[in-house]
C-alpha cells in the first residue's frame, strides 16, 4: 500500500490530470488553494532569506581587504576589515564528513537491527531511545563533549597517533582533544537519530514478498537483507544521510562549546584548531560591529549555498538510483 | 486502572513542578543573598554621595567586563534614587558602541576608546557635540596557569610573548628556568589558551605584549587574536575553565575569574625590584601612570605598559563609559549625570575593590567628575 502511493507520488503526470478534473468540489478547491498557498509561501520565505543574506553580504564584501575565499583570517571588525572563509569551509566540510563516515554505518546497523534482527520487545524501546537522542538540546551535547568526551579522548588519540600517525592526518601532540575529529565524533552522535529512524522506516517498508521469496530460495537472513532490503532502501538511506549531513553542517552550539577555534588549516585532524561557519557566527556575533555582522552574514550565505548544493547533489544521486527502489 | 495511572502521572507532574519551582526560587534567592551581602555595606556607605536628579528610565549597553560592577552600581544607585531606573545590557563593547551611535542608549560601556570614525559618526547623534570616553573602571588582567608542582611562577613580558606565540613550548624551557631558579619546572607541554571571540581583554593584553615585548610579539594589537598556534575558548569563563582542567595550561582573564576558580596567577617581572602580583591595588598603581590621550573633554587613557614603578601591575584593562560632551538628550541628561557622578565618586569606586576591579587613581577620578559635571 505504502509502496504504491510512493511510486505514484514519484511520477506525478497521470494523477495530476485526475486531480485537476477532480478539483471541482468546494472542499477540494479549498484544500488545493491552501496547499498551493503554503507551497508558494515557502518559496517566498526562502527567497526573502536569500535576498536578505545577499544584500547584507554585499555590503561586507565591498569593504573586505582580504580575499573572501582564500584568506586564512577573520578580522571583520578591524579597520580595514580582513576576512576569508577558507578555514571555515574546510572545517565545516571535514567535520561533517567525519561525522557521516562514523554515523551512517552505525545508523544503518542500528536500523537493520531494529527492523530485522531484534526481538520486538527490545526493538521498540531501542527505537524510542534512539529517537530520544534527537530531543537532547545541542548545548547539552556541547557540555557533555567539553566536560566528558574531550578529557577521555586523549588515550584514543595517542593510540591513533602510534598506529596511524605516519599518515600525517592522525598526528597528535598531547593537547586537549578539542579538534575537528572530536567535533566529528560529537556530530556523529547528534545525527545518528535522524539517519537511523528514516533508514529504519525505509527498511521496514521493504516488500515482504521479496523477503519471503528470498527466504524460500534458501537465503540466510543476511542474504535476504543484502538482496532484498538494502537495494530497496538505498535511496532512502541516502536521503536520510543527507538530512543528517544538513544537521551536521549547520550545528552551532555543540561545536562552539567543544572546538578550539583558530584560523589555521592544520594537516592533522587531531590537533586543536579549525572552525565551522555556524560556530564562527555564534562566537563572533557578540562583539561584532556593523561590518562584522555583515561579514558573518556573508559567511552564512556561503553555508546556505553549501547546504543547497549538498541537497541538490543528494537529489541527483537519488534520481539516478531510482531503478533500485522500483 | 487507567484513571489511576493518570492520577499518578498528574501527581508526579505536580511534584516535578513543585521541585523545579522550588529550585528556581532558591536559585533566585541565593543570587539575591550573595548580591545583597556585598551591596549592603556599599549602599549605606554610598548613600551620602548620591544626588538624585532627573527621573525615568536610562538605557545603556556595552562591555560585558563591566557587568558585575554595573550591577552593583545600579543596585546602590537605584536604592537611593527610586525615580530612576537603569537598564544596562552587557551586550559587548562593539554592540554597545553601535547602539549608542544609533541613538538608542544614553551611554555605552566599552573596553576600548572610540575610534576616529566612530567619533565622526557620534556627531550625528549628539547634536553639536561628539562622543567622549570617560574611564570609570580599571582592572588587572591576570595570567592564570596550571602547572603541577609549581605554586609561584614569575614571568616577564618577553617570555609571555614567546609562550603565547608558541615559541616557548615546554614548561622547563631555559627562559622560564632563568626567571624561576627555585621552582621545579616539569617537562610538560605548554598549552596557551586565548579567546576565540573578539574581546577587550585580548585587545588590552596584546597591547601590553606589543608595547612591552616588541621584539617577541610581531603582531598588531586588536580584539581578535592574531598569533598562530595555541588553543582557543569562548569568553573569560571559557578560557579560565580550560586552565582549571588542563595540565600545563596558561591563559589571560580578569582577576575575578582567577579568584572564583582558585587559579594561580603569574607574578610579573617588570624590572621593579620585586615581581608584581596581579591585585586590584597593584593595577591601580599602574593606572596612575597612565596619561590622558584624549583631547578636550575626552579622557581616553594611554596606559604605560612598560612601567617599572614598584608594585605596579602593568597588564591592566581600563573600560570607559561613552557619552556625548554636548547635545545629550535633555530627558535623560540629569539622570546620566547623577549616575556617572556617583560611579566616579570615591564611594562608587571603593566598592569595586572586593570584586577584583581596580578603583581609579584619585587624580583621574577627579578629572572624570569635573567632566561629568560639565556634560550638557
Amino acid at each position: 500500500m505504502d509502496i504504491t502511493s510512493a511510486t505514484t507520488a514519484g511520477s506525478p503526470a497521470p494523477p495530476g490530470k485526475q486531480r485537476s478534473s477532480a478539483a471541482t468540489r468546494p472542499g477540494d478547491r479549498i484544500f488545493l488553494a491552501l496547499s498551493r498557498g503554503s507551497g508558494l509561501l515557502l518559496l517566498v520565505i526562502m527567497a526573502a532569506i536569500a535576498v536578505f543574506l545577499t544584500v547584507r553580504a554585499t555590503n561586507a564584501l565591498s569593504h573586505n581587504e582580504g580575499s573572501f575565499f582564500t584568506t586564512f583570517e577573520w578580522n571583520a571588525n578591524a579597520t580595514p576589515p580582513v576576512f576569508g572563509i577558507a578555514v571555515l569551509a574546510f572545517g565545516t566540510i571535514v567535520s561533517s564528513l567525519i561525522a557521516m563516515l562514523i554515523a551512517v554505518p552505525v545508523a544503518i546497523g542500528v536500523a537493520l537491527f531494529i527492523s530485522h534482527y531484534a526481538p520486538r520487545r527490545l526493538a521498540t524501546p531501542l527505537a524510542y531511545v534512539i529517537d530520544l537522542l534527537a530531543a537532547v538540546p545541542s548545548i547539552v551535547y556541547g557540555l557533555w563533549g567539553a566536560l566528558f568526551l574531550v578529557p577521555h579522548l586523549g588515550g584514543l588519540y595517542s593510540w591513533m597517533n602510534d598506529y596511524l600517525g605516519w599518515t600525517g592526518i592522525f598526528e597528535y601532540n598531547d593537547g586537549a582533544a578539542r579538534s575537528l575529529f572530536t567535533i566529528g565524533i560529537l556530530l556523529a552522535i547528534m545525527i545518528l537519530p535522524i539517519v537511523t529512524s528514516v533508514s529504519r522506516e525505509v527498511f521496514l517498508q521493504a516488500p515482504k514478498m521479496h523477503e519471503e521469496a528470498a527466504l524460500a530460495l534458501g537465503a540466510t537472513r543476511w542474504e535476504v537483507i543484502r538482496m532484498a532490503v538494502l537495494p530497496f532502501g538505498r535511496s532512502g538511506v541516502i536521503s536520510a544521510s543527507m538530512l543528517g549531513l544538513g544537521r551536521a553542517l549547520g550545528e552551532t552550539m555543540a561545536v562552539a562549546t567543544v572546538l578550539s577555534p583558530s584560523f589555521i588549516i592544520g594537516t592533522s585532524l587531531l590537533d586543536p584548531g579549525g572552525g565551522t561557519f555556524a560556530q564562527n557566527i555564534a562566537s563572533s556575533f557578540k562583539e561584532s560591529g556593523e561590518i562584522g555582522k555583515d561579514a558573518l552574514i556573508a559567511s552564512g550565505l556561503v553555508l546556505f549555498v553549501l547546504t543547497l548544493l549538498v541537497n541538490g547533489a543528494a537529489r541527483m544521486i537519488i534520481a539516478r538510483r531510482k531503478e533500485y527502489s522500483e | 486502572m487507567k484513571l489511576q495511572r493518570k492520577n499518578r502521572l498528574r501527581a508526579v507532574a505536580l511534584g516535578a513542578i513543585a521541585v523545579s519551582g522550588a529550585l528556581v526560587l532558591t536559585a533566585c534567592g541565593s543570587d539575591d543573598n550573595s548580591g545583597g551581602g556585598s551591596t549592603g555595606g556599599g549602599s549605606t556607605k554610598a548613600a551620602g554621595d548620591i544626588k538624585c536628579e532627573g527621573k525615568g528610565q536610562l538605557l545603556a549597553s556595552g562591555s560585558s567586563a563591566q557587568k558585575n560592577a554595573m550591577d552593583l552600581w545600579v543596585k546602590n544607585f537605584t536604592a537611593a534614587c527610586k525615580d530612576i531606573q537603569i537598564n544596562y545590557k552587557p551586550t559587548g563593547s562593539g554592540a554597545g558602541i553601535q547602539e549608542f551611535l544609533q541613538g538608542k542608549t544614553a551611554f555605552a560601556g566599552s573596553d576600548s576608546a572610540l575610534k576616529p570614525e566612530e567619533v565622526t559618526k557620534s556627531k550625528e547623534v549628539v547634536k553639536g557635540g561628539q562622543g567622549i570616553n570617560l574611564p570609570l573602571l580599571g582592572g588587572p588582567i591576570a595570567i592564570g596557569y596550571k602547572v603541577p608542582g609549581v605554586d609561584n611562577l614569575v614571568l616577564d613580558a618577553d617570555t609571555l610573548a614567546k609562550i603565547f606565540d608558541s615559541k616557548i613550548e615546554k614548561w622547563n624551557d631555559e627562559a622560564i628556568k632563568k626567571l624561576n631558579p627555585d621552582a621545579k619546572l616539569p617537562d610538560l607541554k605548554i598549552q596557551a589558551f586565548h579567546r576565540s571571540d573578539e574581546s577587550g581583554t585580548t585587545d588590552n593584553f596584546t597591547k601590553y605584549l606589543k608595547a612591552a615585548a616588541d621584539k617577541s610579539w610581531p603582531y598588531e594589537a586588536g580584539k581578535a587574536w592574531k598569533a598562530k598556534g595555541g588553543q582557543a575558548a569562548d569568553g573569560s569563563a571559557g578560557v579560565s575553565s580550560q586552565v582549571k582542567q588542563t595540565d600545563g595550561a596558561i591563559s589571560y582573564f580578569e582577576l575575578s575569574y582567577a579568584t572564583a576558580n582558585s587559579i594561580k596567577t603569574v607574578k610579573l617581572n617588570t624590572g621593579a625590584s620585586a615581581p608584581v602580583e596581579a591585585t586590584s591595588d597593584n593595577a591601580s598603581k599602574a593606572i596612575a601612570e597612565a596619561k590622558i590621550a584624549g583631547t578636550g573633554k575626552d579622557l581616553a587613557l594611554k596606559l604605560n605598559y612598560t612601567t617599572k614603578a614598584e608594585g605596579a601591575y602593568p597588564i591592566t584593562l581600563v573600560t570607559y563609559e561613552i557619552v556625548g560632551d554636548k547635545g545629550n538628550k535633555a530627558e535623560t541628561l540629569p539622570a546620566v549625570k547623577s549616575f556617572l557622578t556617583y560611579i566616579a565618586s570615591t564611594d562608587g569606586q571603593s566598592v569595586l575593590k572586593d570584586m577584583g576591579y581596580a578603583p581609579l587613581p584619585a587624580e583621574i577620578a577627579t578629572k572624570v567628575r569635573e567632566t561629568v559635571a560639565s556634560l550638557s
